[in-house]
């Protein structure tokens, strides 16, 4: 007899177990029609992958998965799509959804299967990918995705595996009769679920000591088996030991830790249906489409367990057992105590529906008014939770976040138990579910405008670096310029030749990109020793998680970790690779250019210091050639572009047009300063060098300060030619609009012929 | 078909509010026999008085309120106060007195503050105190039991002439002068000089006694069989009354001094004199005006044996019951706040926020 722990709280309502384990799980007739809402389990809904008319077989998928959460959809018979569209699904909401209707065609025919005997001969992925399509949600009431769940974390190992076999609610017996009828097939899914989790050295099936034939079936087929790790572990009947927590407690005497999984301790729980689902699909390559369904209550003829295809409206179900109405009848889906009523018959039966419960009045009546709470306490001691069911109950009339949050009322898991007993029936569960929805809406809402806040100030804070960016460039360009003046006294004292003016020139365009490099030191630096801090905080923070074992956030806080290591690391190449590029470039004196231009560079990394060296190791003539060559490129993308985008009629044509004659001019006129360059180099290399050195200075500067104020004057000349013609152009543009927009009689003629004018105007200015 | 909707859970433990009331009712019979076995009559009068009272004012108020009135009514709510007051007063008080004493329980305790539930105090103990203050000389006349009396009691019209005329209780065949005697309380707070021993010898109001006076003793064993059968019937839980009764009797064994002239009293003394067990299983347990944890009720129990001790040993008035009780209200939400249960999943209990 292996251990097992209590449990704080508990109840014992009355079992009602009896009146739907007297006959074999059964079957019943083909419903009418087949509604199978998209939104079956936890996550995204799936999406639709079949069309209205088309005929589909028996365990073809009608619903692929959306996403990593999700999961697939299947027929759960053979026919047509009659229709997809929203109906009332089954949900406590009562809310309609995107649901595909099948009308069979009464065949039933199976859709061709992909079975496997031997599944340790596929890879696991293989083994998930076909448990994902095969539909698998967990089968006790939540509909978590199965793969999702038989594949944790890979930092986390599965040691033990945990089979709910409690049904701790009353009425239901599904998990009841499938133990007693399958219970080998259960055993094979466990072990399928070993395979997958590689580690688990035991399988505990936890059974409710009120199930004796179950128990003695898994026992039989335990046996049978003869695998060491399997437990079959019988305990005490109490609601809600079949709760995943107070399983797990019972079982293992361990907590999961709040808002933590059971993955953390080590630990996987399976529900029994879903065993013998993952079973039925990897072996017999069945998707999910049918299960087994407790059909119970004093209304019906006929109370029993039946194996019944998913999307079967549940009318159809109650029908089938000879169903009479009752006064104020209730349809309950899911046991008494956490079930929900549905709205009316035609929500079909869904993956996570293990009962159907029809009540007669008599059987269960309906809640009494409420009356006062006296604090009796007993809420207290039934909470299975060890919270505080009427202290929580007082927060949540008055609406009391802070309160209800520092008594953990995220950890109440809806039970029931305090509502059960308490004496005054107040509805306390209520409460709980409308608190915490205001409190999920509240805390969404709070984050949200956390989010904008952020966003305005990093905004703000950009605009100021931007803003001192600016001040900063100035000023360097101002500092360049007087440089550049000295070095050009300099070298008009010694001899010079006509390249001056290019140097200089050269020299104000570096300048003016440059930024200081003792502040790009000191940037550096400053991002490496913010990075190490953010390093330490982390550290810090994971130190104190680990002190309250917090395990949840202990991986996130190590993969933060991580980061902020590469971080640094990144930070610390940057700054050697400055220290290396500055060293290396100050050693090399009387070439302010160079030194100045590896500083941009940094920001890229040593790599991109290269390039920029090579290009300014490259003379002005060829610097203009790779220019015209860079824009010729340019534009021929450009070109293509606008091409395309003229085919295709999209709206963004004009400006791509505009684009392709921006550049054309740009290349004009980068051709312009490459043969006026060329003219240059060969005047420079005509000029009669024998004269003595003082002539040949006074000379160069001469012919240099001529050259300038020809190319000033001419490139004056150029440009107003360039501005009229391209104004020309545009007033030739905006007229087209004008009148295009005068055709359609569009709102904004106004505004055009407003445009049109100004440009009308400015040309009369400029010529 | 539309069904009906409702949320879960779709059961419930059948009972209501009022049974849990009339539990307590019923547990309190076994004390009004013995009480009224001692003391005669005056104890029925008290609780019929008590409850027309009580019955009256609670039903007054919710009209004014506007309450549906036979619901409220229903939860017996207000004949619970009405017995405990009754039970607490001395027998053959005055009508009026008791009316006054009601009125404070029922309409400013209760009432006032919000009806059932929300009582931060517990009404009987307001209305008992009230009295106590205002006029401690009725409030503190308890008559001689019965056997001490020769076996006689107040008849019948005796005693509705004492309550409603006010006139004097005259009994035939008195042993003692006058009609009132002290209680054994009394006897051992106003002892000077006399070993206990001597004490419980020269007093016959010890020496025929069992445990802790004539009795006294009977009518707290009796409230201790009701208190056993609410426990049993999990009205409330072990916690505030098996505290407040060991932290009664570990302050009595330390102030025993082996039975010295300045003994206050063995344990077996103070657990089966005065109100002891009336208070730990039918005052302190109210729910209302308790604290709410299992922990936190076993130091709210545990204060209140202290203060208990504390009043009765070293005050003037003839019991601690009551004051302890209504100081330990206060604490309450106080007690509560450090005593918070640790909740599933949580490695220790919930830090309090400030």
């Amino acid at each position: 007899m292996r251990q097992i722990w209590e449990t704080p709280g508990g109840i014992h309502p009355e079992q009602n177990k009896h009146q739907s384990t007297g006959e074999q799980i059964g079957t019943i007739a083909m419903p009418p029609e087949i509604i199978l809402p998209m939104g079956q389990h936890i996550g995204a809904p799936a999406t639709p992958i079949v069309e209205v008319g088309q005929t589909v077989l028996k365990g073809e998928c009608v619903a692929k998965p959306e996403g990593f959460f999700s999961a697939a959809i299947h027929a759960s018979t053979s026919g047509t799509i009659s229709a997809i569209e929203e109906r009332t699904i089954t949900h406590p909401s009562g809310m309609r959804a995107l649901c595909v209707i099948i009308k069979p065609d009464g065949k039933d025919t199976w859709a061709p299967l992909n079975p496997c005997d031997d599944y340790t001969q596929l890879s696991k992925d293989e083994i998930l990918e076909r448990i994902r399509n095969a539909g698998i949600v967990g089968m006790g009431g939540a509909g978590f995705p199965t793969a999702i769940k038989a594949n944790p974390k890979s930092n986390r190992k599965i040691t033990t595996l945990i089979l709910n076999g409690t049904e701790c609610e009353p009425y239901i017996t599904a998990d009841d009769m499938l133990m007693r009828e399958r219970a080998d097939e259960i055993l094979l899914g466990a072990q399928l679920f070993c395979h997958l989790l590689t580690d688990v050295n035991e399988i505990l099936i936890g059974i409710e000591d009120n199930k004796p034939e179950a128990i003695a079936a898994m026992q039989a087929a335990a046996n049978a088996l003869n695998d060491e790790r399997i437990h079959v572990v019988s305990f005490p009947t109490k609601y809600p030991s079949g709760g995943e927590k107070q399983l797990i407690q019972i079982l293992t005497g361990k907590e999961i830790p709040s808002g933590g999984l059971p993955a953390q301790l080590g630990i996987v729980v399976q529900n029994i249906g879903t065993a013998v689902a993952c079973h039925r699909a990897i072996v017999h390559g069945e998707p999910l489409i049918s299960r087994v369904t407790t059909v119970v209550g004093q209304t019906l003829e006929k109370q029993r367990n039946i194996n019944v295809l998913m999307g079967t409206p549940i009318g159809f179900v109650l029908q089938e057992h000879g169903f009479v109405s009752d006064y104020k009848q209730r349809i309950i889906v899911g046991g008494p105590m956490m079930g929900f009523a549905a709205d009316n018959q035609n929500v079909p039966i869904i993956k996570t529906t293990n009962c159907i419960l029809a009540p007669s009045t008599k059987e269960l009546p309906l809640p009494a008014p409420a009356q006062p709470c006296i604090r009796c306490g007993m809420c207290e001691q039934a909470c299975p939770a060890s919270l505080l069911p009427q202290q929580l109950y007082w927060f949540s009339r008055s609406e009391d976040v802070e309160k209800l949050e520092e008594h953990n009322l995220f950890d109440c898991i809806e039970c029931g138990a305090c509502s059960y007993v308490c004496p005054s029936n107040i509805p306390l569960v209520q409460y709980y579910r409308a608190s915490k929805g205001t409190i999920k809406l509240q805390r969404e809402e709070k984050a949200k405008s956390d989010h904008a806040r952020l966003r305005f100030e990093q905004r703000q804070e950009r605009i100021v670096k931007a803003e001192a960016e600016k001040e900063a460039k100035r000023e360097a360009r101002k500092q360049a310029a007087l440089e550049a003046k000295k070095l050009m006294a300099e070298k008009a004292a010694q001899p010079a030749n006509g390249e001056t003016e290019n140097t200089t020139n050269a020299v104000d365009k570096t300048a003016s990109k440059v930024v200081d490099p003792v502040t790009q030191k000191a940037k550096l630096t400053r991002a490496l020793t913010s990075a190490q801090s953010r390093l330490e905080r982390a550290n810090a923070q994971l130190q104190t998680n680990i002190d309250e074992d917090n395990g949840s956030r202990k991986d996130a806080l190590q993969s933060k970790i991580k980061q902020a290591e590469l971080k640094v690391n990144d930070a610390q190449n940057k700054l050697d690779a400055f220290n290396k590029e500055h060293d290396i470039s100050s050693s090399e004196p009387g070439t302010p250019q160079a030194k100045n231009s590896s500083a941009p560079s940094n920001d890229k990394g040593k790599d991109a210091t290269s390039p920029a060296l090579k290009k300014m190791a490259m003379s002005d003539a060829e610097k203009q050639a790779a220019a015209v060559a860079s824009i010729e490129k340019r534009l021929g993308v450009a070109t293509q572009k606008y091409k395309e985008a003229q085919e295709a009629n999209t709206p963004t044509a004009d400006a791509l047009k505009l684009g392709v004659e921006k550049l054309e001019q740009k290349l004009s006129d980068a051709k312009a300063v490459l043969a006026q360059q060329a003219n240059d180099v060969s005047a420079n290399t005509t000029q009669p060098v024998s004269k003595n050195e003082a002539d040949a200075a006074l000379g160069a500067i001469e012919r240099a300060q001529a050259k300038a104020k020809a190319k000033a004057a001419m490139t004056d000349d150029e440009k107003k030619q360039d501005q009229i013609a391209s104004l020309k152009k545009r007033i030739d543009k905006a007229k087209t609009r004008l009148n295009k927009a005068k055709d359609e009689n569009d709102d904004n003629i106004a505004a055009f012929e407003n445009a049109y004018n100004k440009l009308q105007d400015k040309l009369t200015q400029i010529s | 078909m539309q069904f009906l909707k409702v949320t879960s859970p779709h059961t419930s433990k059948q009972g209501q509010a009022g049974n849990v009331m009339l539990s307590v009712i019923y547990a309190t019979i076994p004390g009004i026999i013995a009480l009224t076995y001692f003391f005669g009559v005056g104890v029925l009068i008290n609780l019929i008085l008590a409850s027309l009272f009580g019955l009256g004012f609670e039903a007054l108020i919710l009209y004014m309120r506007q309450r549906d009135i036979t619901f409220y009514l229903k939860d017996y709510s207000a004949l619970v106060t009405a017995f405990l007051l009754g039970l607490a007063l001395p027998a053959y008080t005055p009508w009026w007195l008791i009316a006054v004493g009601m009125f404070f329980s029922i309409v400013i305790a209760k009432q006032l503050y919000g009806g059932l539930g929300f009582n931060p105090f517990n009404p009987a103990m307001i209305g008992y105190v009230v009295l106590l203050i205002s006029f401690p000389l009725e409030m503190s006349s308890w008559i001689t039991p019965a056997p001490l009396n020769g076996g006689e009691l107040p008849s019948l019209s005796a005693a509705l002439g004492k309550v409603f005329l006010g006139h004097e209780l005259i009994m035939e065949g008195a042993l003692l002068d006058g009609y009132t005697s002290a209680t054994p309380l009394e006897l051992m707070r106003q002892n000077d000089g006399q070993l206990v021993n001597q004490l419980y010898s020269d007093n016959p109001l010890f020496s025929q006694a069992l445990f802790a006076g004539v009795g006294w003793e009977w009518v707290n064993i009796a409230f201790l069989a009701g208190g056993i059968y609410l426990m049993y019937k999990r009205v409330f839980t072990w916690h505030a009354p098996i505290s407040m009764l060991a932290a009664l009797g570990i302050l009595a064994a330390v102030f025993y001094d082996g039975g010295s002239s300045s003994s206050l009293g063995s344990p077996l003394f103070h657990w089966l004199t005065g109100a002891t067990m009336f208070g730990a299983f039918f005052i302190i347990t109210d729910p209302v005006s308790s604290a709410v944890s299992n922990r936190g009720r076993i130091v709210f129990g545990a204060l209140i044996g202290v203060l208990i001790f504390v009043i009765r040993s070293f005050s003037n008035y003839p019991d601690g019951v009551a004051f302890a009780v209504l100081l330990l209200n206060f604490a309450a939400p106080f007690i509560d706040y450090y005593t918070k249960p640790r909740t599933y999943g949580h490695k220790s209990k919930s830090k309090s926020k400030g």
